[in-house]
């Protein structure tokens, strides 16, 4: 059973990315720990990827870095299983395609339930292809959640109407990364969202600031950051877990 | 060949960003439209014949013929077009399909320069702007094309990522489309990327198998035994292969880097080394690690330097319609030495590929058998990096 309806159960829901092994693992342990101390519902977890064309400089260098540091799918897998030992919130996997179809769908989502992770994002697996994973995450109980683009329009109804867990509700053109202004129309693709599923969804894509955190949890049912916190990271290193803490702690007390 | 979703056999799809989505649906439907539209073909045979020199020349290679003992050997000069190589036939109809959807900008990934400087061509001729991605490791290795492109008013964007070649060229190119998609066209350079692409580029790519086909039955009153063309992403094999798949006769062989040698690592031998996977929009055979992390290929032909290969290309060998084999960077070189020196003609290093093949080939078929082999592109480009693979240092 998926975990990711009690991220939404207490207000906003605020939606922490981190990747895997950037720097190493135990970091990413301490910043998951960090994160959902200080009032993170829902953790998303990256596996990184060699080539991660939906990204901006910010997580494509943690990609990079953590593939360095010598990650694996395996080492991952395992590193999960520890970290549900004592958090509760629910998590899902942020990856591509290629490091699911490569691993094997079926090896892949049976080890996602048995190590407690609750849905996977693949931002290059659009609607028309995502029958690739979907009747395979639902026999593992895996929620392949679903991204909606500005660009989406005609589209919204249709993805709406079949999403799963959450909708990934992307804010602007281009990859990820911080952005200064957000131009898109956020309420009306929320509104169309609305009228056609019960399921929360969440913005993401270039949010940092706690102003926009507050702006986005009132469109919506939360805020997805990746790349701040990523920048973080890249800062301090190893010893990013309280940076990110103070940082997440900001961010949900000005979407409270 | 293709259905509706754009699959071939397993192979294809459009796996993109969300984002994407509608600007693929689009292309596909003005594509479908303009393919059947009079005009938009009057326009386009115009610009092929006039502008880039169509069709090409089907040259008999008499003295290679005679030196290998073997079939009889024609070749296909795609180097004798506009700008020097075939890319140009796929970018004169992108582009103008492009200016037909009310596009003003093209972007293009480039490899060894030959697509960015046709699209850069296509940009000017067609007053679009258009931005070049091409990896860093390539401006310099192809530094000649960069300032061709720059000279006809296109902007060079050096990307740095990841292993600094077309690969990271296409990856920033995508980036850069889901960032302006409006005003911009995604001018892809090869049978690759997600659908329609692999498609649109095949068809427009498709008038090299078409000549051949007309050229060969005009000279020799039959079709080939086997026809031979390099292949990275497989633009000019596919175009040189469309119009024979049907003839169960003639034998296509794709000719792919070897790099060092299949059995190391520097290799970009995509279906001699790879495996299936999901990669820029499309699945097909990657070269990858155990886990899915796209491999950093290698092969001392810039334009043959991409881990993956068209899905049309993977279903021919998939249904053994197709063959590939691994060429090495020295029988590469060899074979660039070779024509220059036999024929008087300087192919690309990408086309020297197919050139290495048939000279094995070729000795061991009968002298009233018939062998074409694609050369996709002129080697000018190519003559600095040779010297030095040879221990020459040279000024471009």
């Amino acid at each position: 059973m998926s975990r990711i309806p009690d991220a939404f159960g207490n207000g906003k829901a605020f939606i922490a990315f981190i990747t895997c092994g950037d720097p190493d693992l135990e970091t990413t342990g301490a910043v998951v720990r960090a994160a959902v101390e200080n009032g993170a519902d829902l953790i998303e977890l990256g596996i990184p990827f060699s080539d991660p064309t939906a990204e901006g400089p910010v997580i494509q260098g943690a990609n990079l870095r953590a593939l360095r540091s010598g990650i694996t799918t395996d080492r991952i897998f395992d590193f999960v299983r520890k970290l549900r030992e004592d958090i509760a919130v629910p998590m899902v996997f942020m990856t591509y395609a290629n490091v699911v179809f490569s691993y094997g769908a079926e090896r892949f989502l049976s080890l996602c339930r048995d190590v407690g992770i609750d849905g996977l994002i693949l931002p290059d697996l659009p609607f028309e292809e995502k029958d690739e994973f979907l009747p395979i995450c639902r026999s593992c109980g895996v929620n392949l959640i679903s991204l909606i683009a500005p660009t989406s329009e005609n589209r919204i109804a249709m993805i709406a109407r079949e999403a799963e867990g959450f909708l990934y509700l992307v804010s602007s053109l281009g990859v990820t990364g911080t952005r200064t202004e957000i131009t898109t129309d956020l309420g009306a693709m929320v509104r169309l969202v609305r009228e056609n599923t019960e399921i929360p969804c969440a913005i993401g894509f270039g949010i940092s600031a706690p102003e926009q955190a507050k702006k986005m949890a009132e469109l919506s049912d939360g805020a997805i950051v990746g790349s701040a916190i990523i920048k973080l990271l890249e800062k301090y290193g190893r010893d990013a877990p309280p940076y990110v803490g103070e940082y997440v702690k900001a961010m949900k007390d000005a979407m409270r | 060949m293709t259905n509706p979703n754009g699959r071939f056999g397993i192979h294809g799809g459009q796996y993109i960003p969300e984002t994407l989505m509608n600007a693929v649906i689009e292309l596909e439907q003005a594509y479908n439209h303009f393919k059947a539209d009079p005009d938009f073909n009057r326009e386009l045979t115009a610009l092929l014949n006039d502008y880039a020199g169509r069709p090409s020349r089907l040259y008999y290679a008499e003295k290679m013929t005679r030196d290998l003992g073997g079939a009889k050997i024609y070749l296909k000069r795609e180097d004798l077009n506009h700008t020097g190589a075939h890319k140009i036939n796929n970018v004169l109809g992108q582009a103008l399909l492009a200016k037909k959807m009310g596009k003003t900008r093209l972007i293009a990934e480039t490899g060894a320069g030959q697509h960015g400087v046709a699209t850069a061509t296509a940009a000017a001729l067609l007053d679009m702007e258009c931005v070049v991605f091409m990896g860093e490791e390539d401006t310099i290795r192809q530094a000649l094309n960069v300032y061709r492109m720059r000279l006809l008013g296109a902007e060079v964007i050096p990307v740095k990522t990841g292993t600094a070649t077309l690969k990271d060229a296409v990856s920033e190119a995508m980036r850069e489309w889901t960032s302006r998609i409006d005003d911009t066209h995604y001018c892809l350079g090869s049978v690759m990327g997600p659908h329609p692409f692999p498609t649109i580029v095949r068809d427009f790519q498709a008038v090299i198998s078409r000549e051949i086909r007309q050229q060969l039955l005009e000279k020799e009153g039959r079709l080939p035994d086997a026809v031979l063309a390099c292949v990275g992403g497989g633009s000019n094999a596919i175009g040189s292969f469309y119009h024979f798949i049907e003839d169960k006769s003639v034998r296509l062989i794709g000719c792919e880097a070897a790099g060092k040698g299949i059995d190391g690592f520097e290799t970009a031998a995509t279906i001699n080394t790879g495996r299936v996977g999901i990669f820029h929009g499309m699945k097909s055979y990657f070269c990858q690690d155990e886990y899915g992390q796209i491999a950093p290929v290698y092969s001392i032909s810039a334009g043959l330097d991409y881990p993956g290969v068209g899905p049309e290309h993977a279903w021919l060998h998939d249904i053994g319609r197709a063959e590939y084999v691994p060429v090495t960077d020295e029988e590469a070189v060899c074979a660039f030495e070779y024509l220059s020196k036999t024929e008087g003609i300087i192919p690309a290093i990408e086309s020297a590929h197919a050139v290495a093949h048939a000279q094995k080939l070729a000795p061991t078929m009968g002298k009233e058998q018939i062998l074409v082999i694609t050369i996709s592109g002129r080697g000018d480009k190519d003559c600095a990096a040779i010297a030095r693979y040879r221990g020459e240092n040279i000024y471009e």
